[in-house]
């Protein structure tokens, strides 16, 4: 069975979503896969607004409460080897209840951890990217294709991460 | 994310997109997707999961490794174990969301308009 987009969506946001006509930019970029698993280092990206909260502010929620068609498009650097404990969410659009019990639900450490382990990855990068999904209405997301996530791609690959993991909120 | 997707791929990393939202997936382009129909903020399965978390992970890698064209989605068929009414309202903030709260009155009268 597909999967039903709008299954866990209130109707009115599914009738705003279904009301949108929009087309994918071709082509849609690809880069292949040529190194066996077993020797891929994998990079993990999540959207759910995670950040380390002993060392990291958490992202900018006063500015979209008083500015609510503005999302914080900024990113949090979260080494991969950080306790959970330490891992806070910065996120008004979720109940954070379940991710703050397990991070692990949206940044998946500890299970890149075992099958980096188990040998079945050739490895976890050493750091994990976090950003928080709201970026605005309507959506404005030219900060994270022009800027971010080129300079993003960057760190990642100076970690030697060729395949990468992304989990939005 | 699904535009840091595409950007991280057009920059030579090879990328898969876990949503339970295949539908923008679909409409944006992503270049290798999973679907699962789990509840917003819990992409990768239930807190203290560790097995069923593993699965939808191995899943994903799967698509990422024998994906064989741009564009592709493939659907998984973990179950998601509560029922749905439930799920909905446990995933959705204890209060709205600023942008709900000013602009769900105005997108209810506009869905209204097109009716």
């Amino acid at each position: 069975m597909p999967v039903d987009s709008f299954k866990f969506l209130p109707r009115l946001i599914t009738a705003f979503y279904q009301s949108i006509a929009r087309e994918p930019e071709l082509p849609i970029p690809w880069t292949p896969v040529t190194r066996p698993q077993t020797e891929t280092i994998f990079g993990l990206i999540t959207s759910a607004g995670l950040y380390h909260a002993p060392s990291q502010p958490p992202f900018d929620l006063e500015r979209e409460k008083a500015e609510p068609t503005w999302g914080d498009p900024g990113f949090r650097a979260i080494p991969t080897d950080t306790p959970l404990a330490e891992i806070a969410a910065a996120h008004l659009h979720i109940n954070p209840t379940d991710l703050l019990t397990d991070i692990n639900i949206q940044l998946p450490l500890t299970r890149f951890q075992e099958l980096a382990e188990e040998g079945v990855i050739g490895g976890l990068a050493p750091t994990a990217y976090s950003f928080m999904g709201y970026q605005g209405f309507p959506p404005n997301a030219a900060a994270w294709q022009n800027e971010i996530g080129p300079q993003i791609a960057g760190l990642l690959k100076a970690e030697a991460v060729t395949a990468v993991l992304l989990t939005p909120a | 994310m699904p535009v840091l997707a595409r950007t991280l791929e057009a920059h030579g990393l090879a990328t898969v997109l876990v949503t339970n939202m295949p539908f923008w997936a679909e409409k944006i382009g992503v270049p290798r997707t999973l679907a699962v129909e789990f509840p917003f903020g819990h992409m990768l399965g239930q807190p203290g999961e560790a097995a069923m978390q593993r699965r939808v992970i191995l899943q994903a890698l799967d698509v990422l490794r024998t994906a064989e064209q741009p564009g592709t989605v493939v659907h998984s068929d973990e179950v998601w174990p509560v029922p749905a009414v439930e799920a909905m309202k446990a995933w959705q903030p204890g209060e709205p969301s600023p942008v709900i709260a000013v602009l769900g009155p105005q997108l209810r009268e506009m869905l209204r308009g097109r009716r």
